[in-house]
């Protein structure tokens, strides 16, 4: 299963972390320091994966932010960096053309559609259409209360 | 950016972000959220009761400053209230609010668990989605307590939706691993593992990890699981690239799913049914068929799927490690992946290698890329890639190329990665010992290590050289002159002092007559080396001097000189002041027989398990260990026998040879005697009673009184002695059976002749104990 996921800027900025074992908060910056530290250190042609603690850690850059993952041993690396990829086109298609202000001034959609694609470290459902179908439904309820609210609320 | 009907986009807490991305500085920064805070904390404890999308904002914008990396202490209870507005939005963010924050307040606990009982039982897929989300992320004792006998019904209800599902499959996963005692599938097996038959490939995407897990806790009651998942398997591998719709992933079916069978499969050895089988050993054949096609796509996303459900069906493959064929044909494609463009297929390759080293089917098919990998340890610039080579070249290493490898080994360590090297030198120290035909190559090896990597040498290595060359004579000339020569270097690592200071001090003598490694000169060379030593490096050279004095006579004067400087006996260090003190005196007042006895050379180190592998593994974590260091430890670990005192009595157990362990015995204690269990401690009650009886009643002089009262926590010892013989005695217990070997020592210079045992089990321990005596050889040579 997957540890956790850090989204961090090339300056170290981190824009999203989900996190899927209990830890202390505490434990939880010390960790993000020391492995975005790690990850930025490397150079551009070396592979995506690193041996980190004793956690296999996936990482990918789309422009300006890197994708970080730490899975497990038994987990396949190649399916972890395809996770990344398909959650950057969820989100690349929820807001059209997704780039990091996105993620940073609507951060609590990047965990709603996460919660959606993946839910305790293990993908949930990998139809792009179905994770996205999820989203827009929920959207939509949204506008149905309130029309309801508004159509049925009773004049005071 | 979305447009903002794309639900409500909170203007205030876009206008709040702003302003922190403006801040100049840190400082700045605090200050704005400080201002926030204090603005949010009035608004709540404020008269006016705030409405839903004010307290939505106010919780995300708190939300917000916590991710930033700010510690929150309030907005606990406003979340919760968002709970049970019935506005999906504002739902939302209080489950997220409390799924980031963790509160263990027992009050919240209790109204967070029963919104999300609420949330459970509305029937709206939505809601109910949201709260097995949040249980998902949050997986606390407490709402496993409360919900754990729920969600297996939600999983398997006929009218439960696809996607609640799946969010019920993964929650369940979540609250199995927190809280394994308080999820019970009992009832629910049968149709968890149904589930694998589903036409929706997202339940069954999310099943299957639920059903992993569970497998590998009860293999057993989930093993019904196999033939589904083959049959599952197999229809996707062969379907085309338009039947899965949109599980298909760039031309790839069902990618994820297909990964997560293959690994389900690995919790469980090959299928017994032959069709079941059959089918599967297709299936793998046509994955690694396909990888030989040319690709549908040029997209890295294509080729990136396709291979990972490759290396997953070849670690299944060599989990089986029983079809030859597939695991020749799973060798020869990361063979082929060794020498890929791509980087990451290379890494892989490299480390599914490894554990494809270790099954006897494909050892020598992984042998014949060793030119391969030491190409990848010399040219790769990443150095994760070089790593993986480094330990693949240590899993191929065997007798036949270990000399190969260990000196490849030796020179990648000149230039490797500092945070690598301890663990390389660890493994270039197993390898020369385990393969080591001729000594001296051992010896040079280990001395290279220091040489090279001196600061990475742990005590354990130095400490092993030394054993060996203690243990082995024909090693010690050799030993002795190797060290002097390397002691001579201007700049010698402070490790190379300690061993040879150690190996001076003992064989100094082997090498004293060429006038070159004269005595004095053998002094004058270490002592050199003295004042840049740390304190325990001195202790030990100190100890070598003494040695010399009885070794070398002619050397006493200079060397009393040494030690009756202030420098030495009045030196700060205790230790050193001590041994300085002791040794001058020592060697003014012994007489040199005297001296003689006191530093006699070391006796030969007792057979242990290798403290060297010992260390590696906990470098390493339990999961990173070869197979056949597995093997090894316990068989090694067998041997043990509970205590850790076989000093002396090793001595005692071997019958007919004197204190030396033969020769050819593994130093590393792996191929020696069959393994031992521990006895419980009450068994050697009973060998005690046996003998107290016997001892008055036999014809020879007694057994010491407080030799046998050690048996009843130790099994081995030495059982009896005098003049003429020793018996010693090594007893091993399994539940009802024991097995008592008595083994006797002739101590004189004669043969005994006519030499008979006889083991009486008096009195009522005859009923108790049925024995089996076996016949001892009536002559015992001296």
């Amino acid at each position: 299963m997957m540890q956790f996921m850090l989204l961090f800027s090339r300056q170290g900025k981190l824009r999203l972390q989900k996190w899927y074992v209990p830890l202390s908060d505490k434990e939880k910056k010390k960790i993000t320091r020391e492995l975005v530290q790690t990850v930025l250190a490397r150079k551009p042609k070396m592979c995506s994966f690193l041996e980190w603690r004793d956690l296999k850690v996936v990482y990918k850059r789309y422009a300006s932010l890197y994708f970080c993952c730490a899975v497990e041993n038994q987990d396949n690396e190649l399916i972890t960096l395809e996770i990344i990829h398909r959650y950057v086109e969820l989100l690349d298609k929820y807001f059209g053309s997704v780039c990091e202000l996105d993620i940073i001034f609507n951060f609590e959609k990047a965990y709603f559609i996460l919660d959606e694609f993946l839910l305790g470290g293990e993908a949930q459902e990998t139809s792009k259409k179905n994770v996205l179908k999820a989203i827009e439904q929920a959207d939509l309820l949204q506008e149905n209360v309130d029309f309801q609210t508004r159509l049925f609320a009773a004049p005071t | 950016m979305p447009a903002v009907s794309k639900g409500d986009g909170m203007r205030g807490l876009a206008v709040f972000i702003s302003d922190i991305r403006n801040c100049k500085s840190k400082e700045a920064e605090i200050k704005r959220i400080n201002k926030e805070l204090a603005n949010i904390r009035s608004k709540f404890k404020g008269d006016k009761a705030l409405d839903g999308y004010s307290k939505k904002k106010y919780v995300c914008k708190l939300l917000f400053i916590f991710l930033l990396g700010h510690d929150i202490d309030f907005g606990h209870m406003e979340a919760v209230n968002l709970l049970s507005s019935n506005k999906y939005t504002e739902k939302q963010i209080g489950y997220l609010f409390i799924s980031v924050l963790v509160n263990s307040n027992s009050e919240l606990i209790r109204l967070i668990n029963n919104a999300i009982k609420n949330d459970l039982s509305s029937r709206n897929p939505t809601f109910m989605c949201l709260a097995l989300h949040c249980i998902a992320n949050v997986g606390s004792r407490e709402m496993a307590e409360a919900f754990a006998s729920e969600i297996p019904r939600i999983l398997v209800a006929g009218d439960t939706m696809d996607s609640v599902k799946q969010s019920a499959a993964l929650c369940l996963l979540r609250l199995y691993k927190t809280s394994p005692d308080l999820v019970l599938m009992g009832e629910w097996t049968s149709r968890v593992v149904h589930l694998l038959n589903d036409q929706h490939m997202g339940v069954v995407t999310a099943a299957i990890s639920l059903i992993t897990c569970l497998s590998q806790k009860n293999p057993d009651e989930f093993k019904t699981c196999v033939s589904l998942a083959v049959s599952r398997l197999s229809r996707i591998v062969s379907s085309a690239s338009t039947d899965l719709q949109d599980y298909t992933y760039y031309f790839v079916p069902a990618p994820w799913l297909s990964c997560k069978l293959l690994r389900l499969l690995q919790c469980y050895p090959p299928p017994e049914d032959g069709a079941v089988k059959g089918r599967l050993v297709e299936c793998l054949e046509t994955i690694l068929n396909k990888a030989q096609e040319p690709p549908k796509s040029k997209k890295v996303q294509h080729s990136n799927a396709k291979n990972a459900i490759l290396f997953e069906a070849i670690s299944l493959i060599i989990h089986y490690d029983s079809e030859p064929n597939l695991l020749v044909r799973a060798c020869n494609q990361l063979g082929q992946f060794l020498q890929h463009r791509e980087t990451n297929l290379r890494y892989l390759a490299l480390e599914s290698m490894c554990t494809l080293a270790s099954s006897e089917f494909s050892h020598e098919a992984v042998k014949t890329h060793i030119e391969t990998v030491i190409n990848a340890l010399k040219t790769e610039r990443d150095v994760s890639v070089r790593q993986r080579a480094a330990d693949l070249l240590y899993a191929m290493c065997d007798r036949s190329n270990a000399k190969q490898i260990v000196a490849e080994m030796l020179s990648y360590l000149e230039t490797a990665d500092y945070s690598i090297r301890e663990e390389m030198v660890l493994k270039v120290a197993i390898l020369a010992e385990k393969y080591a035909v001729d000594y001296s190559w051992y010896v040079d090896t280990i001395l290279n290590l220091i040489r090279i990597a001196g600061d990475y040498v742990s005590e354990e290595v130095w400490y092993r050289v030394i054993q060996i060359v203690i243990n082995r004579d024909d090693v010690q000339g050799y030993a002795a002159k190797t060290v002097f020569e390397a002691l001579q270097a201007p700049a010698c690592h402070e490790n190379m002092v300690k061993v040879g200071g150690y190996i001076l001090g003992e064989f100094g003598n082997l090498i004293a007559g060429d006038p070159r490694s004269s005595p004095l000169v053998q002094f004058n060379l270490l002592h050199s080396k003295f004042h840049l030593c740390s304190v325990p490096t001195r202790a030990l050279l100190l100890s070598a001097y003494i040695k010399f004095i009885n070794l070398f006579p002619e050397t006493k004067a200079t060397i009393q000189e040494v030690l009756r400087c202030d420098s030495q006996i009045r030196n700060s260090d205790v230790e050193l002041q001590q041994r300085a003190v002791e040794y001058l005196k020592l060697s003014s007042i012994a007489s040199t027989d005297v001296l003689a006895t006191v530093l006699e050379e070391m006796p030969p180190f007792p057979e242990r398990e290798s403290s060297i592998l010992a260390k590696l593994k906990k470098k390493k974590g339990p999961g990173a260990i070869s197979v056949t260091e597995l093997e090894d430890s316990k068989r090694e670990g067998g041997e043990l026998n509970g205590g850790s005192d076989r000093g002396p009595d090793t001595a005692a157990m071997s019958a007919s040879n004197a204190s030396t362990p033969s020769p050819s015995a593994d130093l590393l204690g792996i191929r020696s005697a069959a393994p031992i269990n521990a006895a419980p401690a009450g068994a050697g009650s009973l060998l005690v009673d046996v003998f107290s009886e016997a001892g008055p009643a036999a014809p020879s002089t007694a057994v010491n009184d407080d030799g046998f009262l050690r048996f009843v926590c130790k099994n081995n010892g030495v059982l009896f002695e005098n003049q003429l013989l020793q018996i010693g005695i090594k007893s091993e217990y399994r539940q009802n059976l024991g097995r008592m070997y008595l083994f006797y020592g002739n101590k004189t210079s004669v043969q005994f002749a006519s030499f008979t045992t006889n083991v009486s089990c008096p009195g009522e321990l005859q009923s108790h104990i049925l024995s089996l005596i076996s016949e001892v050889i009536a002559s015992l040579s001296s």
